[in-house]
């Protein structure tokens, strides 16, 4: 008898935890929508900012939130994919998996800013390539390698050891085998991990901040090295800067809807890719 | 021994350790052309063990060490210089488990003949179908062959698996207990399976159903702890057999 409204108990604190989260992201959504979606409109998708930043387009902020998302997801997850491969499937010294470990463990503990000037003074600075969309793409690439490798890590390690066998057995080299079999069968998994850092890589402001961000720039990054607008920075722009804040505001909040959209997006697209490509590998 | 048995495997004084604990004991046997040879004993043992020796499966786990050589076609397989690919294609294995790839009945057949560098299409596909047939799974899959090899049932998922492993064209097959997981059904369709597959192949074969082992095999060895007790023509060792020990195994003693 106890035991049951022990149970019940529980089960009724578990239910409204749930709630509440949902709730919260709910209301996040919900706060998003209602303050920004007045402001969308064509012109806004398309046109670059007029008047000081009161009026016209964020075109030019949403082209390069996405070039500088997929520059970190084009740099980071073949050298995270890499570095996980290496640790799971070669057997280096627990000297080595143990380093790698903690860099990595600690690497994803930086604050972003750190990043932000690590950005700066070496690709910014020490490689030459300056405030443009190279050096964001890279920052953010390493902001989000940790994210990489762990999830990589786990997938591979999921991936059970009698496939591989069953690899070799047949006189695939070790290579074969982790291209052919072991790669195919983490996939899924690893682009859980993809999926999570494009949201990470789209919304930071602190890494992109010295490294590619440009307050104005009225048409499309047109090389690696150009400098770019971007949705979160330019977030911040309008609520920290300028002199007409009652029409800054809403701007602010649909840039805000739109990133959230251009996640929502780019996550959709990886998880269709996910899928299509996933399907023969999990049972 | 009769003139038709020609070594084609020989071990000579294998030892075998998992770190410090050691789990073959100085084993010597020789397996025979176109034979069946069955290992049988308690689990734990080292059938296992032993059998994975012979396509150098063992060299995957870590912290282990051999003694002693394994001679296949005048090489010695144990030696540190010796190609496990190489070996791996003339010594094929069936597994325990099945452990189809999570690729399509075709893909998994064709998976073999791939990473050899076959690219043509008819070629690839004529072998995926030939080794299907061996394998008595052709007309069960013939029409899904893009099916996702992991729908199919446990036995379909075992005869798949040898399939794969013929397509290679191996000379000699491991098979470790591999009706383990499968219903009496699927078993008796494996044991069929084996028995026409000697004609051509060398087989090893593990199993703890003593039954099967009558079945299916001309040679037996018997292991217990690690050690080799007796190895003798199946009709011998289950008649009259040598070694107190191998007559309390196959009288239920233990086991
Ligand atoms: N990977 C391993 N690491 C350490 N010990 C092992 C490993 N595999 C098997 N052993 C040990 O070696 C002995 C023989 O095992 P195995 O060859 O699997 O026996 P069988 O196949 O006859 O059941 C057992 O004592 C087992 O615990
Ligand atoms: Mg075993």
């Amino acid at each position: 008898m106890k035991n049951k409204i022990v149970e019940n108990i529980g089960f009724i604190i578990i239910t409204l935890c749930l709630l509440a989260t949902l709730f919260f992201l709910a209301l996040i959504i919900y706060f998003i929508f209602a303050k920004g979606i007045s402001v969308i409109s064509w012109e806004f998708l398309t046109c670059a900012p007029r008047k000081a930043m009161t009026a016209g387009g964020v075109a030019p902020a949403i082209a390069g939130t996405i070039f500088l998302t997929l520059g970190a997801v084009i740099f980071a997850l073949p050298l995270g994919m890499s570095c996980a491969i290496y640790l799971n499937e070669y057997n280096p010294s627990g000297f080595i998996v143990n380093a790698v470990r903690i860099g990595v463990n600690n690497l994803a503990g930086v604050p972003s800013v750190v990043f932000g000037l690590f950005g700066l003074a070496v690709f910014v600075k020490f490689l030459g390539f300056g405030v443009s969309v190279l050096s964001g793409s890279l920052t953010l690439g390493i902001l989000i390698l940790p994210a990489i490798i762990s999830a990589s890590q786990e997938a591979l390690t999921a991936v059970p050891q009698s496939v591989r066998e069953a690899s070799l057995a047949l006189g695939a080299t070790k290579l074969q085998t982790i291209v052919k079999t072991v790669i195919p069968s983490a996939l899924p998994g690893i682009m859980t991990g993809v999926i999570l850092s494009i949201g990470r890589a789209a919304g930071e402001t602190a890494p992109i901040l010295f490294t590619a961000a440009a307050f104005y720039k009225r048409g499309y990054p047109d090389s690696p090295f150009s400098e770019v607008m971007a949705l979160p920075y330019h977030i911040y722009a309008l609520m920290t800067e300028g002199t007409r804040p009652e029409l800054q505001t809403p701007i602010a909040y649909g840039c805000a809807l739109l990133l959230l959209a251009i996640v929502l997006l780019i996550s959709s697209a990886a998880i269709i890719l996910r899928n299509k490509y996933g399907r023969y590998y999990v049972s | 021994m009769s003139a038709e048995n020609i070594i084609r495997i020989q071990a000579e004084n294998v030892n075998f350790y998992y770190g410090r604990h050691k789990a073959l004991k100085n084993i010597n046997l020789d397996f025979y052309n176109n034979k069946v040879t069955s290992f049988i004993g308690p689990s734990g043992c080292g059938k296992s063990t032993f059998i994975r020796l012979l396509n150098k499966m063992n060299d995957l786990v870590a912290d282990t060490k051999t003694e002693g050589n394994i001679w296949l076609d005048g090489e010695n397989i144990l030696h540190d210089k010796a190609d496990a690919v190489k070996i791996r294609r003339k010594v094929g294995m069936v597994f325990q488990k099945p452990n189809p790839f999570a690729k399509t009945i075709f893909q998994n057949v064709s998976y073999g003949l791939e990473i050899n560098g076959e690219k043509n299409k008819k070629i690839i596909s004529d072998k995926v179908e030939e080794s299907l047939k061996k394998a008595a799974l052709w007309n069960e899959v013939k029409d899904r062959l893009a099916d996702n090899a992991l729908k199919l049932s446990g036995g379909q998922q075992q005869r798949l698996c040898i399939a794969r492993c013929l397509a290679v064209e191996p000379e000699v097959i491991l098979f470790d207990e591999p009706c383990a997981s499968l219903d009496p059904i699927s078993t008796n369709k494996i044991e069929e399976l084996i028995l026409e597959l000697k004609k051509q192949y060398t087989i090893v074969i593990v199993t703890h159903n003593m039954q099967q082992a009558a079945r299916v095999s001309d040679w037996t060895a018997f292991m217990y702890l690690g050690e080799l007790i007796e190895f003798a023509s199946t009709d011998k060792i289950f008649t009259v057999p040598k070694e107190k020990k191998t007559e309390e195994y196959l009288s239920g003693k233990f086991g």
